[in-house]
């Protein structure tokens, strides 16, 4: 028995492929059509081909646990996500403005601080934010630019707009397995790729790399770029190495490089030492530099901070990049980009609550069981309360972390995330909760890449989407409206 | 290129190769058993003896049985000589180099591990045995068919060779070893002249029966035999070929003095094989000094490229 629709319901959720009455949305029909088409085992073969693909492939992240790291496969579902093309333009277009008035931000903070002066942010936010590094003040990177890579995590609600859930400065990952999972489906829905105008997502290391040349602080050809990763234990290795390899460029670990007298880095190859242009660096800022930073960490470079303010050696992204995506610094965003470049912003953010103001603080703590309450500064989905899903224990553990440092502390509404198709159990389909993780690429040039790493909440009603927590993900489709033909 | 990625390259090589070179021992031994006077006490144990594994053997088993020994060879994770620790140190050092390494080898050497790991049982069974090492040979010739045919002759590759060849060396040296003993051992324990067959398993564990009847033109005569395993100029995983071989690699490499200079001594250290002689203990001595050449050898290349690490902390 092949799927039925009419049996698929996302009750009240924007769904991405299906819209109201069983109708396949324009850019999703041909997937509908070609799914419908499936029988039962057909589907199941295509999701066990997936399995083996990525078996094969050894697509793995690491999860962390008391036991050890544990090599996990990537989980992955085979139904992708759609989105139109025309929608998605205008998606990349905020997403570039917001990246262009962030950077502009961050390099503010470490010079003149014009926008505090100005009124705009209060002081004490930046003052006491966990990202915010005094070493970094008067250093003047190439093109203005200090996050070079910028992952976004966007949302839609109920009304099918795109909001922006939180913007990634510092290391963040996925971006391999979107062009994993686009590999994968290739293999596994070959047909489709024949029929429908789907937009190539492969460029993206090439424009990786040429984001990374931009930034070279020598003018020479062929400037020396590396990963600098780590290491194997790391949850997002496997995207290092596979990044490393997409461009072509040594995938080096903090042992690999070496500070000289002259501030310049150096690592050590076969024939001696070799200088260092540019670093993607996959370490956050804490563990660069034990000079600096953490005294003991070994995964770091001594004297890398050093030769960066020195100019000798690109950082991307650049250290203290970080405080522009505190979440607190977030519900200024759009204040941030009216201020810098004098335009209205394309993506919205979701509306915020900053516990650091007792007004807003109040109606947190009164409504705690409706919202979703973030620590400022964590990544991956650790240290949040969802609110209506969540005990009346929790919800007083969390008044009182509140309480106790109330700049740390944010709350937003609880999203109604879309949904989309999503296999889970043999020729079974139901909607499951997503959100879209795009990047976005600036030095010298910006780029976006089409679509992104979309994340699914495996379990039934979850919004929890981190892979880190049980997540999967699918691949993400922008099609352009008109087909081409079959040929 | 990175001291640490031209390590980890030399060593995906040898590990690989040591892969390939433990199945094919192991497969080809269930035939010689078969072929000596029962009266003989040459046992499945002369392959750990062979490997310099007694040691470690005595630590995890009582019995010297047949089961015992090939579990141990093929798939105990204890020993890291054991063919199955020696894939997993393949499979980690090219996910470590994949950047350096053809794009399907990681996928290739992936698939290899999972599938050696889930039949190991095939190999420990006698019955499927034969079967399931060929496969293993077939998945090793697979991988060095990919790396040949698509990597660029870069430091990259000569780093691979230097360790391929010098395992090969290895190996080759403990095979004629084993050969030497054996026929001691035999000559003293029985009236049967067991020279031919000792020597013709030397040659079936080195892979290289029908080049030696191609190039000797002779039965198998153990004078022949090692000097076709040592001197023959053509053959891949003679002494000689794979000494000239690293000495090719090491003149591609920056700062190669030293390990040219070991390997030319290496080349020039010959053994005198007289037509009247017997292979006893002299030619014992001879392959244990080749030993230890392979050994400096490979200290060398540690110094010389690998160890980078020390050279820059100072």
């Amino acid at each position: 028995m092949s799927i039925n629709w009419n049996h698929y319901d996302p009750n009240d959720f924007f769904d991405e492929l299906m819209g109201p009455h069983g109708q396949a949305r324009p850019p999703a029909k041909r997937l509908a059509d070609h799914l419908t088409s499936l029988e039962e085992n057909e589907l199941e073969a295509c999701r066990q081909m997936a399995e083996a693909t990525i078996h094969e492939m050894g697509v793995s992240f690491t999860v962390y646990t008391e036991e050890g790291n544990i090599d996990r496969a990537w989980p992955f579902d085979i139904i992708p996500r759609t989105i139109s093309a025309s929608q998605w333009d205008i998606a990349a277009a905020g997403l570039k403005q917001r990246l262009k008035a962030l950077n502009l931000f961050i390099g503010d903070l470490y010079d003149q601080q014009q926008i505090i002066k100005d009124g705009i942010i209060p002081e004490h936010i930046i003052k006491n934010s966990k990202n915010f590094r005094p070493e970094c003040i008067g250093v003047k990177p190439a093109h203005g630019v200090w996050a070079h890579i910028c992952g976004t995590d966007l949302v839609r609600d109920a009304d099918g707009e795109f909001y922006v859930l939180e913007d990634n400065l510092r290391v963040p990952s996925g971006v391999a397995y979107m062009l994993e999972n686009r590999a994968i489906t290739k293999r596994v829905l070959p047909e489709l790729f024949q029929k429908e105008d789907i937009k190539p997502v492969d460029d993206y290391p090439a424009r990786l790399f040429d984001t990374l040349v931009s930034l070279s602080p020598r003018a020479i050809k062929r400037p020396e770029i590396v990963v600098l990763t780590p290491g194997i234990f790391n949850s997002a290795y496997f995207e290092h190495a596979y990044l490393a390899q997409q461009m072509g460029i040594e995938l080096v670990e903090g042992s690999d490089l070496f500070v000289d007298d002259d501030d310049c880095v150096y690592m050590r190859t076969i024939s001696g030492l070799e200088r260092i242009d540019v670093i993607y660096r996959r370490i956050d800022d804490l563990f660069l530099d034990p000079e600096i930073f953490e005294k003991d960490s070994v995964l770091g470079v001594p004297g890398l901070m050093r030769a960066w303010q020195a100019g000798n050696v690109a950082l991307a992204n650049a250290p203290g990049a970080g405080v522009a995506d505190d979440k607190v610094v977030y519900a200024y965003v759009p204040d941030i980009i009216r201020y810098y470049l004098d335009e209205e912003p394309l993506i919205k953010n979701v509306k915020t609550y900053l516990c650091d103001d007792p007004e807003q603080r109040k109606y947190v703590i009164d409504h705690i069981s409706e919202l979703v309450v973030k620590p400022a500064n964590e990544s991956g989905g650790y240290g949040m309360l969802i609110g209506p899903h969540s005990t009346k224990k929790e919800q007083a553990h969390f008044i009182k972390l509140i309480n106790a440092d109330p700049r740390n502390y944010i709350a937003q509404p609880t999203l109604a995330l879309s949904t989309a198709p999503t296999l889970v159990g043999k020729g079974q389909i139901e909607p499951r909760h997503l959100d879209l993780r795009p990047f976005i690429l600036q030095g010298k040039d910006s780029y976006v890449t089409t679509g992104g790493l979309t994340r699914v909440a495996m379990t039934k009603g979850s919004l929890v989407v981190n892979s880190s927590q049980g997540g999967g993900s699918k691949d993400t489709w922008i099609v352009n409206g008109e087909k081409k033909d079959v040929i | 290129m990175l001291s640490k990625v031209a390590e980890r390259l030399y060593w995906t090589a040898r590990y690989l190769e040591r892969v390939e070179n433990t199945a094919r021992l192991v497969s080809v031994y269930d035939s010689l058993l078969f072929d000596l006077p029962h009266d003989l006490d040459i046992s499945w144990y002369n392959l750990v003896t062979l490997n310099s594994l007694e040691s470690l053997f005595e630590e995890r088993y009582r019995n010297r049985d047949e089961r015992n020994v090939v579990k141990f060879l093929l798939a105990d994770d204890t020993n890291p000589s054991s063919m199955l620790s020696a894939l997993k140190m393949v499979r980690e050092n090219v996910r470590t180099t994949r950047d350096m390494l053809p794009l399907e080898c990681w996928e290739m050497v992936n698939e290899f591990y999972i599938f050696a790991a889930n039949h190991i049982n095939q190999g420990i069974n006698r019955r499927e045995r034969h079967e399931f090492l060929n496969q293993i040979v077939k998945c090793c010739q697979q991988v060095n068919g990919l790396i040949k045919g698509t990597m660029s002759r870069d430091a990259a590759w000569q780093f691979m060779r230097l360790g391929r060849n010098l395992e090969r060396a290895d190996m080759v040296t403990r095979l004629l070893d084993a050969g030497a003993a054996a026929q001691i051992q035999g000559e003293a324990e029985t009236q049967m002249r067991i020279s031919q067959v000792v020597w013709g398993n030397v040659l079936r564990s080195s892979s290289a029966e029908l080049n030696y009847r191609r190039a000797m033109r002779s039965a198998v005569r153990e004078i022949d035999v090692a000097f076709f395993l040592l001197k023959d100029p053509y053959f891949p995983r003679g002494l000689n070929f794979c000494l000239s071989q690293m000495l090719s690699a090491v003149a591609a490499l920056p700062n190669s003095g030293n390990a040219k200079k070991s390997l030319d001594e290496a080349l020039a250290f010959e053994f005198d094989l007289d037509d009247s002689k017997r292979l006893g203990g002299e030619f014992r001595e001879y392959l244990n000094q080749q030993q230890l050449y392979l050994i400096e050898l490979h200290q060398g290349f540690n110094e010389t490229w690998f160890s980078a690490v020390q050279r820059g902390a100072e």
